[in-house]
């Protein structure tokens, strides 16, 4: 396999006078090959956007190397700017063009033959509305013609900052439509999310940062195997006695979540140590399952951000990444 | 070149673009109809009505000193002493005939050679504002809302893409000023061979006329470059817009009222506008009048500064390349967020 984009230790702090130094990456490294569909996964803040304006030359890196379609980049961008199509972050359009001049203007300034205009419009359904003013789309329309942009050069590497923004549930279900289609013609395609349904659906492989390093990555199935091991599920005869399980439980030092039927018990080593406790409490377990973890508790739990009863948490309470490495062991980890 | 033409396309279409040039353009027009309107062709027939007019004038003035001189005899004949009257009535003597030239009474004409360099400070001057208006918010609005950062995703090259898009700028305008330029020519040529006079128009004069137009051409280029980089510096149309307002209003009116208060010479030698004033035509002369002030006795020649195009060549050079320089250095080294 060929990557397409390579990070490594990429550092990027944001000084200001008045709150100091925010290190917004400190020592990412990211791998993406050809042909893939490529989640890039991360609480807000953790550094995604960051990480994307850096290797397209928006920001200047403190440290560390990237490679873009085997040109160093930033020095090499002009070479493969024609080639990497991207939005960063829901980007802006001059509110009073239409958007065939929007894309006209572009496919002029970047040499695109003009009948792409046509074809972008029509993939992303924006045919019949191409010749209103900007101004007047709602957010969803917006983001559909920042894809069309993206998509104008026909590159070889898209790169997509949180493409869903905005869109509608039919819209969301026709971008990973377009996402599959492009992967299958061979774009390789970066996504980055917070919305961990949507990369389990379409992503064979992940990257998920949390404060600006790598926590896990790897092909979706392996991220999530490696996390899953640990969790049952576990339902009582009476659901009314649900609560007093879980304090009994959360003393005993499991990581309990609550559901209206049952409880979610993270940590756990063997089944029977559950079923022990419980009966000593006059508490009988009518069901107790493993399961698989879905990709959102992989997530939370690499980047401590599951939301805590009684508590509000801030957008920096993120796990710290060497925290996390130690549970994460096993080629997973940063 | 492909990024030229279409930031060119990017500034016709601009609907800023458009409402400053027929805004300005309606300005002009306005102040063309109105030196029309104002100015009448001298013919026989003004020339005698300014005669009777002038003659009869004087008479008037012949007719009141008479008066004045009566009763200035007759109080001098009842011993009044009082100083109304001068001692001797015989100074008070009617004025000659020639103080009171038919000319004056003539109405006012257009005297292109006399005239026309005074309306090119007019043309020069909103032709500027127009260029300074367009230049900053045709890259200023491209910052506010996010087009530069999608223009170098698509070309990373930052230095390249804003002097391309300032190459396309100055396009625009060097047309739009040349056509109105050579329009406002047309208009006044027009204005003077109907409401005045185009005598005395040298191939010198001409030439003088032309290098002026063409002084004024480059203001307005100039004053787009830097409303462009003030801009550009701070990512904002307002930045740029409310600099230049700052500066002019505050700094000043400000600058004048500290100069007048500790009364230094030649104040306005301190003001922008002087420098503007003797680029478009040629040279400004500057005068003191304070030494005459302290010196109540004799004749008063005020001691006078000139200040000439090269005097302000030199000042929008150096701020050209501070604002200009300016921007692509800090387009090369500042994050785009
Ligand atoms: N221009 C900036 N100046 C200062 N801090 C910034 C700037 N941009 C981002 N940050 C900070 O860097 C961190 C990472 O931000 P970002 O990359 O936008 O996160 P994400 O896209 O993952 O939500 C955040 O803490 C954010 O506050
Ligand atoms: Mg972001």
């Amino acid at each position: 396999m060929t990557a397409v984009l390579e990070i490594e230790g990429l550092q990027k702090s944001y000084r200001s006078r008045r709150r100091g130094t925010r290190n917004a990456l400190d020592g990412f490294d990211m791998r993406v090959e050809a042909g893939q569909v490529h989640g890039f996964l991360g609480p807000n803040g953790s550094g995604k956007t960051t990480t994307l304006r850096t290797l397209l030359g928006l920001i200047r890196p403190d440290g560390g190397r990237m490679r873009l379609l085997d040109h160093e980049v930033p020095a090499d961008l002009s070479a493969v700017a024609g080639q990497v199509g991207a939005i960063v972050e829901s980007p802006q359009f001059f509110p009073h063009f239409t958007a065939r001049e929007t894309l006209s203007l572009l496919a002029t300034a970047g040499q695109v033959r003009s009948t792409r205009i046509d074809e972008v419009l029509e993939l992303v359904g924006l045919r019949d509305r191409s010749r209103e003013r900007v101004k007047t789309y709602s957010l969803g329309m917006k983001q559909r013609l920042a894809v069309a942009s993206a998509l104008l050069k026909d590159p070889r590497l898209l790169i997509l900052d949180e493409p869903a923004n905005g869109l509608d549930p039919g819209g969301i279900r026709e971008m990973r439509a377009l996402m599959r289609n492009l992967a299958e013609a061979g774009t390789t395609v970066l996504l980055s999310s917070h919305i961990l349904a949507e990369i389990q659906l379409i992503c064979d492989s992940v990257t998920i940062i949390s404060l600006g390093r790598r926590v896990a990555f790897g092909p979706v199935e392996k991220v999530l195997a490696a996390h899953s091991a640990g969790t049952v599920r576990v339902r009582l005869e009476a659901v009314a006695d649900l609560p007093e399980a879980g304090e009994a439980l959360t003393r005993a030092g499991f990581r309990v979540t609550r559901e209206p039927d049952h409880l979610l018990l993270e940590g756990v080593e063997e089944a029977a140590m559950v079923t022990r406790l419980l009966a000593g409490q006059g508490l009988y377990v009518s069901e107790l399952v493993w399961v698989d973890a879905d990709l959102e508790s992989v997530f939370l739990e690499l980047t401590a951000t599951a939301p805590a009863p009684g508590q509000s948490r801030q957008v920096d309470q993120s796990a710290r990444p060497a925290m996390v490495g130690q549970r994460s062991a096993g080629g997973w980890g940063a | 070149m492909s990024l030229y033409r279409a930031e060119l396309r990017r500034l016709v279409l601009r609907r800023l673009t458009r409402w400053a040039t027929v805004l300005g353009l309606a300005v002009l027009a306005t102040v063309a109809v109105g030196v029309f309107l104002s100015n009448q062709k001298i013919d026989d027939a003004a020339r005698a009505k300014a005669q009777v007019a002038a003659e009869q004038y004087w008479q008037q003035q012949v007719r009141q000193t008479e008066e004045l001189r009566a009763e200035c005899e007759q109080a001098a004949a009842r011993g009044d002493q009082s100083d109304r009257f001068p001692p001797d009535c015989s100074q008070i003597s009617p004025p000659p005939r020639d103080v009171y030239p038919a000319e004056q009474y003539l109405p006012t004409t257009f005297d292109f050679r006399a005239s026309f360099g005074q309306t090119l400070m007019a043309l020069a001057g909103i032709l500027a504002l127009v260029g300074f208006v367009v230049g900053s918010s045709f890259v200023g609005a491209e910052w506010n809302t996010g087009g530069m950062m999608t223009m170098l995703l698509w070309r990373p090259k930052r230095v390249t893409v804003l002097l391309t898009k300032l190459a396309a700028l100055l396009t625009g305008l060097l047309a739009l000023a040349v056509t109105t330029t050579v329009l406002w020519f047309g208009s006044f040529w027009l204005i003077a061979t109907t409401r005045g006079s185009t005598e005395g128009m040298t191939a010198g004069a001409w030439q003088s006329f032309a290098l002026a137009g063409l002084r004024g051409v480059v203001l307005a280029l100039v004053a787009a470059a830097l409303g462009f980089g003030l801009a550009s510096l701070g990512r904002h149309t307002a930045m740029a817009l409310g600099g230049a307002v700052g500066v002019v209003v505050v700094g000043q009116v400000g600058l004048g009222v500290l100069l007048d208060l500790i009364e230094a010479k030649f104040i306005a030698a301190w003001l922008l506008p002087t420098y503007v004033q003797a680029w478009v035509e040629k040279e400004v002369v500057l005068q003191d009048w304070q030494l005459c002030q302290r010196n109540p006795f004799g004749p008063c020649e005020p001691e006078t500064l000139t200040l000439t195009w090269q005097h302000s060549s030199g000042l929008l050079v150096v701020g050209l390349v501070l604002i200009l320089g300016g921007a692509c250095w800090a387009i090369r080294r500042r994050d785009i967020s």
